[in-house]
């Protein structure tokens, strides 16, 4: 259970030293309470008293880390229920299951389709995280090679198989790159018990239906053998069978401090599911609703992409929308008369905008103003984008210097800000662009002609 | 061995309204088919916590005028019909749309300038084209707005249609309109739970029934602001369980408008090859909007690809299946 302020400063020396940062003990308390602060930023703390502080200081879903090194996959660790009472912090691992049973060349070919596929989006890259090897052929030799030619590929790896000799031999093959083994149930989670802690591995516990109590009494079983690093499997596969689960976890964990649920948790969409579309469609729902490790069975790029951004889009912070830095950019290499655009710097407008321009194939300056990381229409409404801001950042970024006309693109939501920015650009030309980026290259082209 | 699970559940005091679209003979219309949404008395699909008596439902977009800037894949899959508002109502319920959202599009000064007469004349013939329950938008430009809302109202007389929409700046015509006509309106306000807030005081102020008004928070696509209409759904739909009265209404969401202005759905051209098959890519893309829509409490989703319609009613059937049953 969580502790109060109070009860952690009962533990503490006492001697408002000053030296964690704060100037008493009890103000520390407070925020060591509120998982503000570490408990290490204390010198003087007794060993006694960290492990029992360690304990209730810790995270209400655990951190468990796949793999590691560069190559390393870190989940759980949230700490609210809605993104808008702080942010979802470590976005779900998208994870591709290949059964073992495939012959060389298709394993090989969809192996390659994982590990192979980057996509940048809003200036950063998203891919998937890694592959499950499931067993299917029953063969813990063939087993073993598939997670091998998996092991060399950098990714995160679930290792899938009920029977402990089996996982055994995946575990060897798998060169310490520290795959979840999955999965322990009521019948083999001692030998799977014991593998985990032989290997060093993170372990999925299994339950069966959606029963919570059950699977929490498994978890508790699992954590009292020593196996503390875990994931969770509620068993529900359906809709709303997975909703209700994961929602119940999520509360039980985060409102409730139950650590028996207090882990990250893994779904399987493609076993909820009749078709690969409706097993993207389940897993936009585990992206939103609450899934750690999200096992997809069909590889289709659209579906991917879709997940991808859906998972860019909910992880982002409600507090810190994605900016790019004020100041002028060049877009494929600009003369001094190529013409010069402005928007907003909140990321999603500048790379839409910027995308176009580029896609275009002619070249431009686009000139982002400081909006605060709003987008166009939301900071005009805001006052942050309108033409004093705009005139101020064509002289903090020293345009006239650069270019060598005096016409301005502005963005076809704010053309009512036209006039003003006349008077605040004396003897500038406003041009009206498109409302949306798309049109900007049909946009650039009437303006090349005159 | 068994560990108590934590009650987890939460006590809610408050309940989304019903509201009810379409009116049959009975109830002084023409309409075969009604739809009651809302009635949730928990978060979104939580049937362990609290009553779900009515499922989202699916309502296809359809314009007075067959659209110029819609994406090749939409002109592709409604074909002829597109021309002809009527027989594109007729095509949507056969696809399993269950309301037809009448877009009167051609009254916009820039896209034909039409007025009440043709707006009269449009409703008429949709209303006899198909059995559904009707949300009826004005182009979008306020003084239009005015004039062809009035006039379907007044056309959709009794049929208990929903108009749209109904923004800070145009209140009042529209929520006259519905008074005088026994309408229901579509409350519009830009990504804001206070705007949604104050906008259905007014509406209440001029006393139409709270049971008369749907919200629409503005709708972002997936990729372009999904995640801001998700948190402000979040926190309306929490706010109306815990008593506030000013925003007790189900949400209608224009899920298909927004996905299709997303490059990703609307355009092959110059795409990365890792965005896909284009097909594929453009349907997911409205459907997986949907979804995420569908977690946050919408209640109505307003769609435009035919192979979007039948992917959203099995989530909604998914969602819609008590534990265990």
């Amino acid at each position: 259970m969580a502790l109060s302020g109070l009860a952690i400063y009962k533990m503490l020396p006492q001697t408002n030293c000053k030296e964690c940062g704060f100037p008493t003990c009890l103000a520390f308390s407070m925020k060591l309470a509120a998982r503000q602060v570490e408990l290490s930023a204390c010198p003087h703390v007794s060993e006694e008293t960290k492990t029992q502080l360690d304990s209730a200081s810790a995270p209400p879903i655990r951190l468990i880390s796949l793999g590691k090194d560069g190559h390393k996959l870190e989940v759980g660790n949230e700490t609210v229920i809605f993104r808008h009472e702080k942010t979802f912090y470590h976005q779900p691992g998208l994870i591709y299951r290949l059964a073992d049973s495939l012959d060389d060349q298709e394993f090989t070919h969809r192996l390659d389709q994982v590990a192979d596929y980057g996509v940048e989006r809003v200036g950063m890259d998203l891919r998937p995280d890694g592959v499950a090897v499931q067993d299917s052929s029953g063969s813990a030799d063939t087993f073993a090679a598939r997670v091998g030619q998996v092991a060399g590929k950098g990714l995160a790896i679930i290792l899938m198989s009920s029977d402990p000799a089996t996982m055994e031999a995946g575990l060897k093959a798998a060169q310490g790159k520290e795959p979840l083994i999955y999965a322990a149930d009521s019948g083999n989670w001692q030998p799977m018990a014991d593998l985990a802690k032989k290997y060093g591995a993170p372990l999925a516990v299994l339950g069966a239906g959606g029963d919570l109590e059950a699977l929490a009494a498994l978890a508790e079983q699992v954590a009292g053998y020593g196996v503390e690093n875990l994931v969770l499997d509620p068993g529900a596969r359906g809709w709303s069978d997975s909703l209700g689960a994961l929602t119940r976890m999520r509360r039980a964990a985060i409102k409730k401090n139950f650590r028996p649920l207090g882990y990250p948790v893994i779904t399987f969409p493609g076993e909820g599911s009749e078709d690969p579309r409706e097993e993207a469609m389940l897993a936009s729902q585990f992206i939103d609703r609450y899934a750690s490790l999200i096992v997809m069975d069909d590889f289709e790029p659209a579906a991917l992409y879709s997940l991808l951004t859906l998972r860019q889009n909910i992880y982002t912070d409600p507090q810190k929308p994605i900016q790019v830095t004020p100041g002028l950019y060049e877009i494929g290499d600009p003369k001094g008369d190529s013409p010069l655009l402005v928007t907003t710097n909140f990321s999603l407008t500048y790379f839409s905008v910027a995308g176009e321009v580029e896609g275009s194939g002619r070249p431009a300056w686009l000139l982002v103003a400081d909006s605060e990381g709003m987008s166009v229409l939301t900071a005009w409404a805001a006052g942050k984008f309108d033409a004093e801001r705009i005139a101020k950042a064509v002289k903090a970024a020293e345009v006239p210097d650069k270019i060598s006309h005096k016409s301005i693109v502005i963005p076809g939501f704010v053309a009512s800000i036209s006039g003003d920015l006349e008077e605040e650009l004396a003897g500038w030309q406003i041009l009206v662009g498109p409302r949306e980026a798309i049109g900007i290259p049909s946009y650039l082209r009437q303006l090349a002609k005159g | 061995m068994s560990v108590a699970m934590p009650n987890v559940n939460e006590t809610w005091t408050g309940k989304i309204l019903e509201v009810t679209l379409g009116a049959g003979p009975d109830k002084g219309g023409t309409r075969g088919k009604t739809v009651t949404v809302g009635g949730e008395t928990t978060l979104p699909f939580l049937h362990f916590e609290g009553e779900i008596p009515n499922k989202p439902v699916v309502a296809v977009e359809v314009r007075d005028r067959a659209p110029d800037d819609w994406s090749e894949l939409l002109v592709k899959a409604w074909g002829d019909s597109l021309k002809d508002p009527a027989a594109w109502a007729a095509k949507a319920e056969g696809l399993g749309a269950e309301i037809i959202a009448l877009s009167l599009d051609s009254a916009h000064p820039e896209r034909g300038n039409t007025g009440a007469k043709e707006a009269r004349e449009t409703v008429r013939q949709v209303l006899k084209a198909t059995s559904l329950p009707l949300i009826i938008y004005g182009p979008g430009q306020p003084d239009k707005d005015n004039e062809v809302l009035v006039a379907a109202a007044e056309e959709a007389a009794g049929e208990r249609v929903a108009l749209g929409n109904c923004e800070e700046k145009n209140y009042r015509t529209v929520v006259a309109a519905a008074l005088a006509n026994n309408q229901v309106v579509i409350a519009k306000t830009p990504i804001d739970v206070n705007l949604a807030k104050q906008l259905n005081v007014l509406i209440g102020d001029m006393r139409l029934d709270r049971d008369r008004i749907l919200i629409d928070p503005t709708t972002g696509a997936l990729g372009y602001g999904l995640e801001y209409t998700y948190s402000v759904m979040e926190r309306v739909r929490l706010a109306a369980l815990t008593g506030d009265s000013a925003l007790q209404q189900p949400l209608i969401v224009t899920a298909g408008y927004e996905a299709w202005r997303a490059k990703e759905a609307r355009t092959n051209d110059g795409v990365p090859t890792q965005w896909g098959d284009w097909a594929k890519r453009a349907v997911l893309w409205e459907a997986n909007t949907a979804v995420t829509l569908l977690e946050t409490g919408a209640d109505i989703l307003v769609l435009r690809h035919p192979e979007t319609i039948p992917l959203v009613k099995r989530a909604i059937a998914g969602l819609m299946t008590r534990a265990g049953a």
